[in-house]
């Protein structure tokens, strides 16, 4: 295998590795600030134990992002450095913020959560979660907008040609609001929420199939249920405005999501199929006119088919199909998972629907699933482009490593990541077989009374 | 043009914040293993606990900053010194996990093992950035488009492996007055008896690379000739060492705190007066395919922008980072939240 393939393999693995724990951050981040609210405004002490048993939590998602954040950002200079050279007058306004608003506010505040329980006052406990919350979303803004720049390109000019060739930018809002920046954002930021929040689901359901913790599990389930349901609908409406912009800017990407190889009247959607790629033809169930009536909002105008495109720009059809089928799949578990979920605890059954309690547990892999295969979509239905129409992503590369090098960083960040990740699950089990803090060993719980 | 200067300054007073934040850390982690006892090394643990992965937040803004505004300087960087940079990950990511992950679970054996995980991450990162840092001060081959020519063997030179064992006596001395001020008692002590040996240590490798530096790298001193007033640095950056062991056994030990700041930032700036203009030398060609701070700036724009999230961003950053260290200020207390 060549340097761009393996240094192609490497960044989809350390990315996808490091996007399990972010996204838990940022859902768990928006929880805690749910739950120490309410402990302020009731002084219900369920709340406050609620607090306390996800901050641990949140601690150990953190300390695995930041770290796995590192190898990405080191990342583009060591495998992509033709394309750090590109894009880094570009990219740099962009992660520059990211660094000084975002990081150093998670970061400085995390602290005061973690361990400033008795040095601070309450209030000041809550601001500071507040602004680890605030922090991990912003984290999110600065490094979706520069990849959005990298799928719409807009707000710059070239200077220079062939190798020395650099994107510069020339409008500074241009840059930041670029075409799919806010579509993607609100998506991204969606799913972070929903992976948040079937981890509590989860934990949650295990909690009652085991008959624990009685009034923390009920209460957990209905704020993160509730929750759920808003997301999940706010999703569809984020779904099909994203859908909208990659068919107005990115109709190559589009194309190979529905496997649209023909450009005609009414385009359909396949609700399930496989992309034969040597005959260009997709076998499996299709519905026809939806995809139209997705992009036009009528049934019959037509889609841009991979016929309109030169065949050297084609994306790797069939697994963009996949990864976005896939994608909507697991929305629709969700969705069955959350509303259900609701009806039953409103009905006041949902403890005794075990065969439902058990799916609810595995329902924490929903949204990670689709988050993977949401950037999968995005990243590999890209291609061949590493910014869109501007770089290909064989150009981008650096140009003085050899495949040794990265066969060996491949395999030695393949066996941390791996460790890494049956630690996590392990230490993750421990809090949960541990379980949430009984009232009496909590207090006091802040510094003075509250 | 003076925005790259500007923006140059910006880089290099990140580094000086790295390099005396995130250097207390790692030389408490350098000097874990030291302490024998559970309770011992959670303390120490706690004593950076609040803290840290701020500091280390630093670490992001310098690679960040380099990214931003010197983007052919960051790729570059990356590129040639590969496979440090992918051990230096490596440590990063196993220091970060063993602080976190120590704690989690009862067993004595689990313990055991992310103490020489933590004190092994910080000895990977001190030295692996002290040799990067020697090599960059050294220089290295590069091509006419600032592709690295040469091989990871050029890495291991004598300059480079002085600049990493220095980088290590410092952070140790510097982790070791830290922990000085962070503990009581018995702990204090044992602290305080490691402080001339770290002392003693860290000043033989200072004249060891002082002596290399002349030795091996002659034109350091060269734009001192031309601007004598630069001669105030060394001498500024020697005050502050000097005065350390004094000020240490005067029990004076926020001041001698200061002081191993002082030094660490004396000394990068040294580097910086020793290298400038140059930010990647290259060894042969050096006029024509070196990267300096003029011909790797990204544009005018960018560097404007820059400059106002960062007029923006780090007053805010100064105040929590404030609010933070005041309200984890004095002796470490172990309690239930605590690592």
């Amino acid at each position: 295998m060549d340097v761009v393939m393996l240094s192609r393999i490497q960044f989809a693995m350390t990315s996808m590795f490091h996007y399990i724990y972010p996204p838990l951050s940022i859902g768990l981040g928006l929880f805690l600030v749910i739950t120490e609210g309410m402990y302020l405004k009731t002084k219900n002490s369920l709340y406050l134990q609620m607090t306390k048993f996800w901050v641990k939590i949140f601690a150990l998602t953190f300390a695995l992002g930041v770290a796995t954040g590192l190898v990405q950002l080191f990342g583009f200079g060591t495998n992509w450095a033709n394309y750090s050279r590109f894009v880094g007058d570009v990219f740099g306004s962009a992660l520059g913020a990211e660094g000084i608003f975002a990081f150093f506010l998670e970061a400085g505040f995390l602290g005061v959560m973690l361990f400033g329980w008795k040095k601070v006052s309450p209030k000041m406990h809550y601001f500071s979660t507040i602004c680890v919350a605030v922090g991990a979303h912003f984290s999110a803004v600065w490094i979706v907008v520069a990849n959005s720049w990298m799928q719409t390109p807009q707000g710059f000019k070239i200077v220079g040609t062939g190798e020395k060739a650099r994107a510069v930018v020339t409008d500074f809002w241009a840059m930041i609001f670029n075409p799919s920046s806010v579509d993607r954002l609100t998506h991204v930021l969606l799913g972070c929420w929903l992976a948040g929040i079937f981890l509590v689901v989860s934990i949650s359901a295990f909690y009652m199939l085991k008959k624990k913790h009685h009034a923390f599990t009920q209460i957990s389930m209905k704020i993160a249920l509730c929750l759920a349901c808003v997301v999940l609908v706010l999703q569809l409406f984020s779904a099909d405005s994203s859908a909208k912009g990659v068919a107005k800017h990115q109709p190559a990407k589009l194309a190979a999501m529905e496997g649209i190889y023909k450009t005609q009247d009414y385009s359909p959607m396949t609700l399930i199929g496989w992309v034969d790629e040597k005959t260009r033809s997709v076998k499996g169930i299709k519905i026809p006119g939806l995809l139209s009536f997705f992009v036009s909002r009528n049934f019959k105008t037509p889609v841009t088919g991979l016929d309109e495109i030169p065949q050297d720009e084609y994306p790797p059809v069939n697994i963009v199909f996949q990864s976005y089928h896939i994608m909507i799949y697991m929305w629709g578990l969700m969705v069955i998972g959350a509303f259900l979920g609701l009806f039953f605890l409103w009905k006041k059954t949902l403890q005794n629907k075990k065969l439902f309690l058990w799916f609810l547990m595995f329902s924490v892999g929903f949204p990670q699933i689709a988050n993977m295969v949401g950037w999968m979509t995005a990243e590999i239905g890209r291609q061949p482009w590493i910014v869109w129409k501007l770089l290909r992503t064989t150009h981008g590369v650096s140009p003085n490593i050899v495949p040794g090098q990265v066969i060996g960083s491949l395999i030695m960040l393949a066996t941390i990541y791996l460790a890494l990740l049956v630690l996590f699950l392990f230490l993750l089990d421990s809090k949960i077989k541990h379980g949430p803090t009984e009232k009496e060993e909590m207090v006091p719980a802040y510094r003075g009374n509250v | 043009m003076t925005l790259e200067l500007i923006w140059y300054f910006v880089v290099i007073l990140a580094m000086v914040c790295y390099a005396m934040l995130d250097g207390f850390d790692l030389g408490v982690g350098l000097l874990h293993l030291f302490a024998k006892e559970d309770k011992e090394r959670r303390i120490f643990l706690n004593a950076i606990g609040p803290v840290w992965d701020g500091n280390e937040v630093w670490l992001v803004i310098v690679s960040g900053a380099l990214f931003a505004g010197f983007p052919n300087v960051f790729a570059t960087f990356c590129s040639t010194f590969y496979i440090p940079v992918m051990v230096l990950l490596m440590g990063l990511i196993f220091r970060a996990v063993s602080i976190e992950f120590r704690s989690k679970h009862h067993s004595t054996r689990w313990r055991k093992c992310w103490d020489v995980v933590f004190a092994l991450g910080s000895f990977v990162i001190s030295f692996g950035v002290g040799v990067v840092l020697g090599n960059l001060i050294y220089g290295i081959p590069l091509d006419a488009n600032n592709n690295f020519t040469g091989t990871f063997s050029d890495f291991i030179h004598p300059y480079a492996l002085l600049v990493g064992v220095t980088t290590v006596a410092l952070f140790a001395m510097h982790g070791a007055i830290f922990l000085v001020m962070k503990t009581e008692g018995k702990l204090h002590d044992k602290v305080r008896s490691w402080i001339p040996r770290c002392i003693g240590f860290f000043l033989v490798m200072y004249v060891a690379i002082t002596v290399g530096a002349v030795m091996y790298r002659p034109y350091m001193i060269d734009s001192m000739h031309s601007y004598p007033i630069l001669y105030l640095v060394p001498l500024v950056a020697l005050a502050a060492i000097i005065s350390v062991p004094f000020l240490m056994r005067k029990k004076w030990d926020g001041w001698a705190f200061i002081s191993s700041c002082l030094s660490i930032a004396g000394l990068l700036v040294l580097a910086v007066v020793g290298t400038f203009p140059y930010m990647i030398r290259s060894t042969v060609q050096t006029q024509t395919n070196s990267l300096t701070i003029y011909n790797s700036a990204s544009s005018e724009l960018t560097l404007k922008v820059l400059l106002i999230i960062v007029a923006i961003g780090v007053p805010l950053v100064l105040a929590y980072g404030f609010y933070v260290y005041r309200t984890f200020r004095g002796k470490v207390e172990l309690d239930a939240t605590s690592y």
